[in-house]
């Protein structure tokens, strides 16, 4: 009797841990989860029509389409300064997040809390530099993105419009970088926004009721405060993924990126 | 004559070599026809054809000379055309009449690997550049804001500092709103101002030198307001007077 019982070898780590593997791939939660065709349902071995899947059944699609011209994987024609952007605004909207955990936009309370983010939050600094440096490199990417599709003529039809909203793009960067510009509440940022919004009072006609609405006030203070940290974390990154929607919809409806020259 | 793409050339080049070996192949091995041919099919339509040449169906007869002649004598079939045709065109379907044939086909390849990992490379090195420069390189906080103490000079960030830059030339109207303005206006409309069709850099060299020339003028802005302006504005050398920038 006890004989028959110990034929049977007992299942080592290996096994139990494929047939969990197998038990969760099999049930319905899985595959709820992942689409028919998913390379997580079952299995990634690389095969023309694997490569099409990884593409089809995720949330990339809404991205890219599953093939794209040879020339267009070229980090030479592109040097990924577009997606180097969009991956920017990511990396900002994440550091930017984790920021306002610890900030307040009072002019009261606002540059405390940065000093205090910095020398008594684990990472504080590191991230506040990031999302700093980011922002400057995120200007720099765009206007540079920007530059690249001039002189490959990729403005011609049937991507005029998509420029023009690349344009759009570009100022609500700079829009962007200097509300954000604000924040910190120290001697540069108030009076840098001070010269900009000087300047901004001499559009002609209603110049100065442009600077009073974005002031909140006659003078820079703690509404402008307010009004520019609104500005920064919810209306401009909405405005701005808006537009980006449009703009990397129509990157693929008008044909993919452009060239070869 | 329009370009081969290398990739097709080279599938082709192994397509040919691979019916060449296979001709080869089949050349050395066929003695009795073709092996993919099913043995009992072979042995049906020898014994049709066996069939056929006694004549002992009336009906079969003018079918199976047909079919007896063409490849015994090689000469005209019975019931062919002037041609030695053995059927007849009824009509000729032109390509791209019914179904829409693209000219040039277009050279792709899949987006996985190909695109991803190369902007899954890209976003790494981008985030590594951020993360060592922002452990070694402190974003500046300077002392708490003051409306009474005016820092001098006092700037705007940088890639307003060509805008600044030109204040000390115009009306800040003219440098503040209507120059910018512009030169907006101006990007906006590049597309639809720009006629020319050809997106090679050898036909549009007055597209690339004016656009050349409209970003070194706000690049030089950008620099003089950057580093070549100290106390009140004034111009200052940074290697002798030192550096008033912030970023």
């Amino acid at each position: 009797m006890a004989k028959t019982i110990d034929d049977q070898p007992t299942p080592t780590l290996k096994d139990r841990v494929s047939k969990i593997g197998e038990q969760m791939q099999g049930s319905q939660a899985w595959n709820s989860i992942f689409r028919p065709g998913s390379i997580f349902r079952k299995g990634y071995t690389d095969s023309p029509r694997n490569r099409s899947y990884v593409i089809m059944n995720s949330v990339l699609y809404h991205l890219h389409p599953v093939k794209v011209k040879r020339h267009a994987v070229k980090v030479s024609y592109t040097l990924c300064l577009g997606g180097l952007s969009f991956f920017l605004f990511i990396l900002l909207t994440v550091t930017g997040i984790f920021l306002m955990f610890f900030y307040r936009p009072e002019a009261t309370a606002a540059w405390n809390d940065i000093k205090s983010l910095q020398t008594s939050v684990a990472f504080g600094l590191l991230v506040r530099n990031m999302h700093r440096w980011g922002a400057h490199l995120m200007v720099l990417t765009v206007f540079l993105h920007m530059a690249r599709v001039f002189y490959h003529g990729a403005y011609k039809p049937p991507r005029e419009f998509n420029w023009v909203i690349g344009v759009v793009l570009l100022t609500l960067t700079l829009l962007l970088s200097f509300t954000g510009y604000l924040l910190p509440w120290d001697q540069l940022a108030m009076w840098a926004v001070a010269v900009g919004t000087n300047m901004m009072g001499y559009t002609p006609v209603f110049g100065s009721q442009v600077r009073f609405v974005l002031l909140g006030g006659v003078e820079i203070g703690s509404e402008t405060l307010l009004r520019w940290y609104v500005l920064h974390v919810l209306m401009l990154p909405f405005v701005i993924v808006i537009f980006m929607a449009i703009h990397f919809w129509r990157v693929r409806k008008d044909g993919g990126i452009s060239g070869p020259l | 004559m329009t370009e081969i793409p290398e990739h097709l050339l080279k599938r082709a080049q192994a397509a040919r070599e691979k019916a060449a070996s296979e001709g080869g192949a089949a050349a050395s091995s066929s003695d009795g026809g073709d092996s993919r041919i099913p043995e009992h099919l072979l042995e049906r339509s020898r014994a049709a054809k066996d069939k056929g040449a006694g004549g002992a169906v009336a009906v079969a007869e003018k079918a199976a000379a047909v079919v007896a002649a063409a490849p015994v004598s090689g000469g005209v079939p019975v019931g062919a055309g002037p041609g030695g045709h053995t059927q007849r065109l009824l009509t000729v379907v032109k390509s791209g009449s019914i179904q829409d044939v693209k000219a040039t086909p277009v050279d792709k390849v899949h987006t996985w690997p190909h695109l991803l990992a190369v902007e899954f490379v890209a976003a790494l090195a981008c985030t590594a550049f951020l993360f060592f420069f922002s452990i070694f390189v402190n974003a500046p906080l300077l002392q708490l804001a003051n409306p009474n103490q005016t820092p001098n000079p006092s700037k705007a960030p940088w890639y307003f500092l060509g805008l600044q830059e030109l204040l000390t030339m115009f009306h800040p109207m003219v440098a503040g709103v209507t120059i910018p303005g512009i030169a907006l206006f101006a990007l906006i409309l590049a597309p639809y101002i720009d006629r020319n069709p050809s997106n090679k850099p050898e036909d549009r060299k007055f597209a690339t030198s004016l656009m050349t020339v409209h970003l070194m003028f706000w690049a030089v802005l950008v620099i003089i307001g950057s580093f070549f302006r100290g106390p009140g504005f004034n111009f200052v050398f940074p290697w002798r007077d030192g550096l008033f920038f912030e970023l």
